[in-house]
């Protein structure tokens, strides 16, 4: 079992003609992905390994009965693009692009919150059910299948912690990379309520960092509503305040809101045991399974 | 991407929201120039890419040439908080009698902008913000329609503005709103927005952020971009296009992704060491990047120890190995111990074509980490 996809999830990939996503459309199908389509404007009629591609996300619905999207069209242009794929009413859109003005990623925000759609991202790795789909850039080899849920603002600490567990030989259920930019769709929120839903998760890891106030907000809803154990980690207790650390999302403000204390503390009073490295955060699993 | 009060205020007037008579200038005389034109008294203003220039001595008011020529002289070529001064606004002094507040900025937890108005204005406001929220009025803004303008009033009212000033408040408000939406805004602040004895408002001061990610459609913004960076290192990142932050300790760290990197440097802190710096190579780097990247981080004096950590998804161990080769073949002796540590994507390729006479190898992130605090203690002692 898995939240939001699984081996039935049919994919149409928008921007699979690019670099980007030609090269991750092959990943992904090796990987065993229902890739089921492509879409890109004036490019209806081709294929790309052996994929169809449509001029829009509505003809790959209607034509391949796609369920899912992931986004690599370029920044200027995945606003409009996100908006085609809420149009299409898909039950998920992943956005892997990075860099999208930050306006256009609020409107369709907006747009968002009228529908049923779950929105993954933007700047995103993706997400990925072991041994069943991956959806987006996430290496598939250093997952295995398991009943540990994970949801994380970053890409790579992401596949960090993943091989701590694996090591352990602690499965994954599904792991959801959530974007580390100010404004994204699917939030730990959404995440921690789709696996406390889920029979077959009975871990959750939730790697968050500075900036904002996601993480305080998931630790209240974690205390109100999560009964499944969550261990949690935080990057960005070294971090000064007013410098952006890579993600746009990642900055400790002038007035001392987002920082790692605050988050970390948040979670510990929630009950929630924050690692103080990757490895700390496997041992918190493992005693919980 | 930050604009500076001068070219802030030139889009502001634009639109026609009021602000002083001003003139930029580059060196003394000219200050002193402008000064005679505008007529005394007037403020001299250091321009600089900083919270907080008045309480840091980057601002004076004077009012005769005397004064000006003084102030002009201490301003332009100062460093202010780690910024090098090279040129002064000179403004007609606003006798005012009370400093008010707008904004609008991006509300990140709500998804969509907020516009902002308090009559708590002038150079606290942050310290208000956080003691007494409720004494700025916010008005969250539904980015389909833009404000409205009952959205204006209601901001301006519940601001508890006098009626005298609201009406003129509400219209800089909207505009303000307006030009944070076709210009894509990050933050626009008017602060202070000055009552004159008059009764009439003007822009004293003016920040205008913009979206870095937007610049692509902002041409006229885009090349206002003065690269202001506080060090030669930053500079330097930015023509190699990383994104770096320099801290002030030992032990260089490179890595790829922002969460792993900031992780990586925790732990440095965690074992007992100091990081030098944040530096992310981004994804799906190749050789050259990779050897860039030891270069700066080689060039920081204040590094006694490097420790480079990645974790391959799209970036591949095999070009981080011929990276690092590349950059560390060229010395007779390689000036800082470098701690290596490879996992994912070709990471077995990437440990076979590295040269290990040139780098010391950890196998996990934690014993990577410590190798490297331990090698940077060793060169302090």
């Amino acid at each position: 079992m898995s939240v939001l996809v699984d081996e039935d999830t049919r994919v149409v990939v928008q921007g699979i003609t690019g670099g980007e996503g030609k090269f991750h459309t092959g990943q992904m199908l090796n990987y065993g992905t229902n890739v089921v389509a492509g879409a890109v404007p004036g490019r209806g009629g081709q294929e790309v390994d052996g994929v169809p591609v449509y001029d829009t996300v509505e003809q790959a619905v209607e034509a391949e009965d796609a369920n899912a999207s992931v986004v690599f069209v370029p920044p200027a242009f995945a606003g409009d693009a996100l908006f085609e794929a809420l149009d299409a009413d898909l039950d998920l859109v992943v956005a892997i692009t990075e860099g999208i003005p930050t306006q256009d990623v609020s409107r369709v925000y907006r747009t968002l919150q009228e529908t049923d759609t779950y929105l993954v991202g933007p700047n995103c790795p993706g997400l990925i059910t072991p041994g069943e789909a991956k959806l987006g850039i996430l290496p598939g080899n250093i997952f295995s299948e398991g009943n540990v849920g994970l949801v994380s603002r970053s890409g790579t600490l992401t596949y960090q912690v993943v091989d701590n567990l694996t090591e352990r030989g602690l499965g994954q259920s599904t792991a959801i990379g959530i974007g580390g930019d100010p404004i994204i769709g699917t939030g730990f929120i959404d995440a921690l309520e789709l696996f406390e839903n889920d029979p077959e998760t009975d871990a959750i890891v939730m790697c968050g960092e500075i900036g904002g106030e996601d993480e305080e907000q998931a630790a209240a809803y974690i205390d109100e509503h999560v009964d499944t154990p969550v261990a949690g980690f935080i990057a960005g207790r070294t971090a000064p305040p007013g410098k952006r650390m890579g993600h746009a999302g990642a900055i400790v403000s002038g007035s001392g809101t987002g920082t790692a204390e605050s988050k970390i503390n948040a979670l510990e009073d929630a009950g929630v045991p924050v690692g103080d490295t990757p490895e700390e955060v496997a041992d918190a699993i493992e005693s919980f399974l | 991407m930050r604009l500076h009060e001068y070219q802030a205020k030139g889009v502001f007037a634009e639109t026609g929201i009021p602000t002083p008579d001003s003139k930029l200038a580059w060196d003394v005389d000219e200050a002193v120039e402008a000064a005679n034109e505008i007529g005394y008294p007037v403020a001299i203003k250091a321009q600089v890419h900083v919270g907080g220039r008045g309480k840091a001595g980057g601002i004076k008011l004077v009012d005769d040439e005397e004064e000006a020529r003084e102030a002009a002289d201490a301003i332009l070529g100062m460093d202010l908080k780690g910024f090098h001064v090279d040129r002064v606004l000179v403004e007609a002094a606003v006798d005012f009698t009370d400093e008010l507040y707008v904004g609008v900025t991006m509300d990140r937890g709500a998804g969509r902008p907020v516009a902002m108005v308090s009559e708590r204005g002038g150079v606290n406001i942050e310290e208000v913000a956080e003691e007494e929220p409720d004494a700025i009025a916010r008005e969250h803004i539904d980015p389909a329609y833009g404000m409205h303008p009952f959205q204006a009033r209601k901001a301006v009212y519940n601001a508890g503005l006098d009626k005298e000033v609201a009406g003129d408040v509400a219209s800089i408000l909207m505009t303000l709103y307006d030009l944070w939406e076709e210009r894509d805004g990050a933050d626009i602040e008017i602060n202070p927005l000055m009552v004159t004895s008059g009764g009439d408002v003007v822009a004293a001061d003016a920040v205008f952020n913009v979206d870095g990610d937007a610049l692509f459609r902002q041409p006229e913004l885009a090349e206002m971009e003065d690269e202001a960076a506080t060090d030669d290192l930053e500079a330097k990142a930015n023509e190699y296009g990383f994104d770096y932050v320099r801290l002030d300790g030992n032990v260089g760290i490179i890595g790829n992704g922002a969460g792993l990197v900031m992780t990586t440097l925790d732990l440095v802190d965690y074992y007992g060491g100091k990081p030098a710096n944040f530096l992310d190579i981004g994804g799906g780097a190749k050789a050259e990047r990779v050897a860039n990247a030891l270069d700066m981080v080689f060039s920081d004096e204040n590094v006694d120890a490097v420790v480079f950590n990645i974790f391959g998804g799209i970036t591949r161990g095999d070009e981080v190995a011929k990276g690092i080769n590349e950059a560390l073949e060229q010395f007779d002796d390689i000036p800082k111990d470098v701690i290596v540590r490879l996992a994912g994507t070709n990471a077995e390729e990437g440990m076979e074509i590295l040269n290990t006479e040139l780098v010391q190898v950890e196998a996990t992130l934690e014993e990577a980490v410590q190798a490297a605090v331990k090698a940077a203690e060793e060169v302090e002692q």
